[in-house]
């Protein structure tokens, strides 16, 4: 055995210990409207935000908690003008913190500034790697050149830089480019992600799912990628899990290594919790972050496996997947607690492979763009 | 411009060093090292500790083995023929250059 070998936070222990990671979505409002949005359909208005005060007693919280990787997010979280007071704060109680953005509104000098007070890591959306159809996505003309030149200073200032690149049918054709756009930028890390289908995502369904070949494709091109790009790119695949066989073991297990801040300051174990009906959510501005995480009712209703329902709880894959994404058995088998339908497992699995494969056969209809009106209109249309 | 970047390959002289972006630091709350780089958290063992502690950007693999023989009570090239795989295998993920 090489004594030497290192564990990654992948492989954690089974015991419930502190969270590592916190995602601060510092506002909901954002430049961009990609289609494919994590954020809820109903989008925080900005006279709901947190105030500067509840973001730092927040982080030192969770410095003090346990957390060691901190996210800060969206939206878009250059649009607080108190993200310069966050990440030092983040430096100070030794935070390592990534600022994962669109770009779109940075100039040089404060991401300068940023850098100075001790920000870690800057993450770069793109929405392909060709202009025109990039910006059609984002529906934000100009945005791609500007993602570009951002990128650029990020390296310029010796910050290392990941490229996050969502994708599904309308960009999965130039994946070979945005792998090749990721070593051009001098990127230390690619993320290319399958669109997962919650909230704007899973209302866009039709217009984003790929098809069986374009995912097996994807997965063949990446392995190709890595081997060929070894020391130099690091790439980190989100495969879309409609068309596997296992299910993914979502934010590596509800309530078990992550927490996320909503902008209002509700504690979710990730970001499409609230989309699960009877979960009671604890809000930052009234609890201690400590006690959150190990006694509010949306953590301890997941977490671990005494919820699971069969075949999940006496499958021998309940502590690797977790049994999977809680939102995804609410959106597709009615109920929270089920078996997750990506795994083969479940009697709703074959239902759920033949849905992506019926819809990435047709012709895509028109994206629904993610905006505060746009997503309104949705929900009045749901109920 | 250098061109395009390229895999950093080990050897015995190589000179290893934290990259410039990774921090290594103590987790309180857990008692144990950890080093922090972009949406990755490694928790070394306690040679790598060892081994990584060295890697200032001064010594060369083979003078970090060196500073090990007494240590692990083995002979340098048996050390090095340990080591140079793991911070091979930490330069490809981007924790070490050299």
């Amino acid at each position: 055995m090489n004594p030497f070998s290192f564990s990654t936070s992948a492989e954690q222990t089974r015991a419930l210990g502190p969270p590592l990671g916190l995602l601060a979505e510092l506002t909901h409002r954002c430049p961009l409207q990609c289609p494919y949005c994590s954020n809820p359909l109903v989008l925080e208005r900005a006279g709901g935000e947190l105030p500067t005060e509840i973001w730092l007693d927040v982080l030192e919280q969770a410095a003090a908690l346990g957390v060691l990787q901190l996210h800060l997010s969206g939206g878009e979280p250059t649009l607080r003008p108190d993200l310069d007071e966050i990440v030092a704060l983040a430096a100070k109680v030794g935070l390592y913190a990534s600022l994962i953005t669109a770009g779109v509104l940075l100039t040089r000098e404060r991401l300068e500034k940023l850098a100075a007070l001790g920000l870690d890591h800057v993450q770069v959306s793109v929405q392909d790697a060709e202009p025109g159809n990039a910006d059609r996505i984002a529906r934000h003309a100009g945005g791609h050149a500007k993602k570009i030149e951002v990128a650029r200073w990020v390296r310029t200032l010796k910050l290392p830089l990941t490229v996050n690149a969502p994708v599904h049918r309308q960009n999965i054709s130039n994946l070979p480019a945005i792998i090749d756009l990721a070593v051009d930028l001098g990127a230390q890390r690619l993320e290319v992600a399958h669109v997962q289908y919650y909230g704007w995502a899973l209302h866009n369904r039709q217009a984003l799912m790929p098809t069986r070949r374009q995912v097996l494709d994807s997965v063949e091109l990446v392995e190709r990628a890595r081997e060929r790009l070894k020391g130099v790119l690091v790439i980190d695949f989100v495969v879309p899990d409609y068309y596997a066989r296992r299910p993914k073991p979502c934010m590596g297990g509800w309530g078990r290594g992550s927490i996320n801040i909503t902008p209002s300051g509700r504690a979710l174990p990730c970001h499409a919790a609230e989309t699960i009906p009877g979960l009671l959510f604890d809000n930052v501005r009234d609890k201690r972050l400590a006690d959150i995480w190990l006694h509010s009712d949306a953590f301890q209703r997941f977490r671990g496996t005494d919820w699971m329902p069969q075949p999940c709880r006496s499958c021998e894959l309940r502590t690797v997947d977790w049994g999977g994404c809680r939102c995804q058995a609410l959106a597709f088998a009615g109920d929270a607690g089920l078996t997750d339908p990506a795994c083969a497992k479940s009697d709703l699995h074959a239902a759920f492979t033949q849905i992506a494969e019926a819809e990435a056969s047709e012709p895509a209809r028109e994206l629904v763009f993610r905006n505060p009106r746009a997503g309104r209109d949705v929900e009045v249309g749901r109920r | 411009m250098s061109g395009k970047p390229s895999r950093t390959v080990m050897a015995p002289a190589s000179v290893p060093a934290l990259a410039r972006h990774v921090k290594m630091r103590h987790d309180k709350v857990r008692n144990r090292w950890v080093i922090l780089a972009p949406e990755r958290v490694f928790t070394p063992d306690a040679v790598a500790i060892a081994v990584l502690q060295l890697c200032d950007g001064k010594r060369s693999v083979e003078a970090i083995a060196v500073a090990l023989e007494q240590t692990y009570n083995a002979p340098k090239e048996r050390i090095i023929g340990d080591i140079l795989p793991m911070l091979q295998d930490l330069a490809d993920r981007g924790v070490v250059t050299a």
